[in-house]
């Protein structure tokens, strides 16, 4: 622990080095700051900074800290939000033109959360556009590299969030996640990343892709610290009235406490077939021999409409996206086309403009899919699709405590390799997206390197709104590899 | 050949709510431009709708008032569509699963005179749903701003089935609308303000054909004597191109009420596709009989009930009424109460003589003084002691108009008047009064002999001399029963 340099250290560790008074945030902010700049050049993970805020920010941490009223285990530790939750004063650009110019005047629920917990916003993170996509390359303000390799993508759409992480410019960050888009960057990334069951946290100040699916989580290098950012967000909100009320238990304490019966991990079949890379089913299998030498009982399950689960997600994705994304018209806020003179100009043109292609295609698919006559065809059949896909998962969990996939089925890709085939790129979400569509908690984790040395990334699902117990099963893995001191050479 | 016109209303009512329909800032009228808002009225990127009960409850209410069957959810779904007075760029109403179905607006067509009770009629309702206002543009030289202030108030969308016959009907429909939900409270129904806003689709046919004509939809009829118009000129106009053996074309058009002319908006073509679908962001909520019990003890008596009610002799409640007083009384509520508040201090027998000076002259002195009723210092328990005062034969007819006057300005107990100004009628000194009787009777021959042969009205002939020996302060009671003893005694 004490060989790790600052900016490789996990928010536990961190934490107990504030509380025990031999590091101050200040420092580690600057600790941060300075690790970010120095390698920021090659990962590209930051549409914005603010370092002074940064620094006043750990000021105020120390300040309390001195007087006696810390905040808690993540009082002074800088995190970074992806640039789709709104924190005030900062610019929230979805990494759209559209929103080039935008600062939020209002803060997230989370963001707020954070903020009562003490810690240190730092930067905006980059992202595909309107968190649309697989490897953060429909950003419209820059290409951020995978710190494993540059050469690669990091995943998406949480792709700066996954990076910062992993080449240490941050020790914890947010993400959303939609159709994947916290775990399959995670996975690619060789970090920890939890989508939280649907309405675990509040979505108030989540610029919104598809609102029945979005769900903001944590980013961190371990389970543990992403048990305790989870624990600094989660719970209900009166500003957010798809957020449920059950109750918060201490994640963390979850994490080692005793089990009265050994776990019992479903192997869904569906999800091992053609299209999986091998080292990627090897790494799986191994990390399932794992568990079985920890004692856990291992069942092949089916979840048989599996199939259907990408046809029904950019049905139900695109119709709600092409909805949510009419606010952006270039009236009140945003890109206003300089050559509008007319009311249509105004958003035809500005939307031209702002939006980037993927999106568009999207809002047009979703606009479709809803027009009158084809409602029942397209959007009508895909929420049945959608009921039978939380029906397998139910049917699962009666027998089995988690299920365990791949988390994407291949490592990290070139940098445009699948840039110019959409489908293509929607397969890489392929083993997420039915989480999502089910409403489930799920978190990725590393379990292992290609010989190229690129991580490999596992899923384990859980039922509804049993994080602690989906956290719990994830750390006993976790906490017995050393995964996350695989550090990248950047 | 003959024809018959085919009218349905689409009225649309602001609902008097603290704060908005899915944000807690307030709802208002008459604010400085854009002060009424915040993140969810303006739709900033993140912001979220949250329900609010009390527009629910009072749409529960409407329902409950008008005799529709309340849907046992509340669902909400988004009308997508581009303006910019609509922020989010989609309303968010209720499409297929309306709060409110079916019901009736009882109605009371034109008398033959002011003075008789015309037809009652019932209107069916189609439903009634909950959605939101949006803003307001202004439209100038230099541009057009929009004002926000109004977006997000609670609006309830009554329409009618296509039941209404004539615009008079048409009239009535909307006065007995407007006069339910004032009663419950749930509008002011102002429609320079706004508050109560209308549509009517107007169609002709021949007399006897079940199928409708092509529809006309009238919009900005901004107020009830407008819609009454606009539509008599709607049916007009159709009328003479059906004469003109011409074509009525299906669209929208725009009546002017100060010119008394209309023209076309838009033609059907141009007709949106408002893509509804189900809103992801808010949960349907659902409406059990506990709930609608609730409402239902708030509600108060329907206004034509309480009509019948008044109007009927003998009755539990009835104060046997001339149409004339209950038409003014019942339509407004607060004036009907303080009516039964006096009426019954007063007794039934005075109930007629109580509605009697509300109607002449309180409403007079209301109107002198431009103030409301409940800014009155006269009471009901004041107007009911003056009323039995006259019955008494204390005070006089004439100078309890005085006394009236002094009740209406200083809020002061009538006796108290009666005694501080000396107006008590004398008592009845027999010995004078029979005097004056006598002399009247010697006086006035003529009456003598025509009330001797007959005719009672001839007993007011005698009556005057013995009054202005008086001084105007002779009990009337007695010198109608002095004189009548007199007479019969001669």
């Amino acid at each position: 622990m004490s060989d790790t340099p600052l900016h490789f250290k996990t928010v536990a560790e961190l934490s107990s080095l504030l509380a025990n008074g031999s590091l101050t945030s200040v420092a580690l902010t600057e600790a941060v700051i300075t690790r970010t700049l120095a390698v920021e050049d090659r990962v590209q993970a930051f549409n914005s900074h603010d370092r002074e805020s940064a620094l006043n920010q750990a000021k105020a941490s120390d300040a309390r800290r001195a007087a006696g009223r810390s905040l808690g285990p993540l009082d002074g530790i800088p995190i970074g939000l992806k640039d789709v939750i709104a924190v005030r004063d900062q610019p929230l650009t979805a990494s759209s033109k559209i929103l080039a110019n935008f600062v939020s005047p209002y803060d997230a629920t989370v963001t707020t959360r954070l903020r009562d917990a003490g810690m240190v916003f730092w930067g905006r993170l980059n992202m595909d556009e309107f968190a649309m996509g697989s490897s953060t390359e429909n950003s419209a303000t820059r290409i951020t590299a995978n710190p494993h390799d540059l050469t690669r993508i990091p995943g998406g759409s949480s792709g700066g969030s996954a990076a910062a992480l992993a080449a240490g410019q941050l020790p914890a960050t947010l993400g959303s996640d939609t159709g994947g888009s916290i775990r399959q960057p995670a996975a690619l990334c060789g970090v920890v990343g939890l989508k939280p069951t649907y309405g675990r946290i509040s979505r108030y100040g989540l610029i919104a892709y598809a609102s029945s699916l979005d769900q903001i989580g944590p980013f961190g290098r371990t389970v543990e610290d992403v048990a305790m950012l989870l624990q600094a967000i989660a719970g209900a909100d009166d500003r957010d009235s798809t957020s449920f009320d059950a109750p918060v238990p201490d994640y963390r304490a979850a994490l080692s406490a005793p089990r009265e019966r050994p776990w019992r991990i479903g192997i869904p079949k569906e999800y091992f077939g053609a299209g999986l890379d091998p080292e990627v089913a090897t790494a799986v299998q191994n990390a399932i021999a794992h568990y079985r030498s920890l004692g856990a009982e291992i069942r092949e399950i089916s979840l048989p409409h599996t199939e259907y689960a990408l046809a029904a997600y950019y049905i139900i994705a695109t119709a709600e996206a092409s909805s949510n994304l009419a606010r952006f018209d270039g009236v009140r806020y945003g890109h206003r086309s300089r050559e509008a003179e007319t009311l249509l100009d105004i958003y035809f043109k500005s939307r031209a403009e702002g939006f980037g292609s993927e999106v568009k295609l999207r809002i047009i698919l979703g606009t479709y899919v809803l027009s009158s006559g084809y409602y029942d065809a397209y959007y009508g059949r895909a929420q049945k699709v959608r009921t039978l896909i939380r029906q397998d998962f139910t049917r699962a969990f009666g027998e089995v405590d988690v299920i365990l996939t791949p988390t994407a089925p291949t490592p990290a890709f070139k940098r445009g390799e699948k840039s110019a085939d959409p489908l293509a790129m929607y397969l890489a979400d392929i083993y997420t997206i039915g989480v999502n569509l089910a409403g489930l908690p799920a978190i990725s984790m590393p379990c292992g390197f290609t010989t190229a040395g690129l991580p490999i990334g596992l899923q384990l699902i859980g039922r509804p709104f049993a994080e602690a117990d989906l956290l719990a099963a994830a750390h006993a893995y976790d906490h017995a590899n050393d995964w996350s001191k695989h550090t990248p050479n950047l | 050949m003959n024809y018959e016109a085919v009218i349905g209303l689409e009225v649309h009512v602001q609902i008097k709510t603290r704060s908005k329909m899915f944000t807690r800032v307030a709802a208002g009228y008459g604010r400085p431009e854009n002060t009424l808002t915040d993140p969810v009225v303006l739709a900033l990127p993140g912001a979220l709708p949250v329900m609010n009960r009390a527009a629910v409850d009072a749409i529960i209410k409407a329902g409950l008032m008008l005799g529709c069957a309340v849907a046992p959810v509340c669902k909400w779904d988004r009308k997508n569509y581009f303006y910019p007075d609509s922020p989010k760029n989609y309303q968010i109403s209720q499409y297929d699963q309306p709060i409110c179905v079916g019901g009736a607006v009882e109605i009371e067509l034109p008398g033959s005179a002011r003075n008789i009770m015309g037809e009652h009629k019932s209107i069916p309702l189609t439903r009634i749903h909950l959605e939101e206002d949006v803003g307001k543009l202004n439209h100038g030289d230099g541009g057009s701003l929009i004002d926000y202030n109004r977006a997000g108030t609670p609006l309830m969308e009554i329409v009618s089935d296509p039941a209404l016959r004539s615009a008079e009907e048409a009239y009535a429909y909307l006065q007995s609308l407007r006069t339910s939900i004032i009663y419950a409270g749930i509008s002011d129904c102002d429609m320079e303000k706004g508050q109560l806003r209308c549509d009517a689709n107007v169609s002709i046919r021949p007399v006897g054909n079940k199928r409708l004509g092509t529809k006309v939809e009238l919009k900005n009829l901004n107020s009830i004597a407008f819609v009454r118009d606009g539509i008599a000129h709607e049916i007009a106009r159709q009328l003479a191109v059906m004469k003109a053996s011409g074509v009525i074309v299906q669209e929208t058009r725009d009546y002017d009420g100060l010119t008394g002319t209309s023209q076309s908006l838009r033609s059907k073509e141009m007709a949106h596709d408002y893509r509804y679908f189900p809103d992801p962001d808010l949960m349907p909520v659902k409406v059990d009989e506990a709930w609608k019990t609730r409402l239902a003890a708030e509600l108060p008596e329907r206004p034509f009930d309480k009509q019948r009610r008044f109007m009927a002799a003998g009755a539990e409640g009835g104060y046997a009424l001339p149409y004339t007083l209950a038409s003014v009384l019942v339509p407004d509520r607060e004036l009907s109460d303080w009516f039964e508040a006096a009426a019954k201090l007063a007794g039934p027998s005075l109930a007629q003589a109580v509605g009697n000076w509300i109607v002449n002259d309180l409403q007079r002195e209301l109107a002198a003084a431009g103030i409301a009723l409940s800014e009155a210092k006269i009471t009901p328990a004041a107007l009911a002691d003056l009323v039995k005062l006259i019955a008494a034969g204390t005070l006089l007819q004439n100078t309890a108009k005085e006394v009236f006057a002094v009740m209406f300005a200083s809020g002061e107990a009538p006796t108290a008047i009666v005694t501080q100004l000396g107006l008590a009628a004398t008592p009845t000194d027999t010995a004078e009064l029979e005097i004056w009787c006598r002399e009247s009777i010697a006086a006035n021959g003529k009456a003598v002999a025509e009330f001797k042969s007959g005719k009672e009205s001839a007993l007011n002939g005698l009556k005057g001399p013995v009054m202005k020996a008086a001084k105007g302060k002779a009990n009337p009671k007695a010198v109608d029963e002095t004189l009548r003893r007199l007479l019969a005694a001669s």
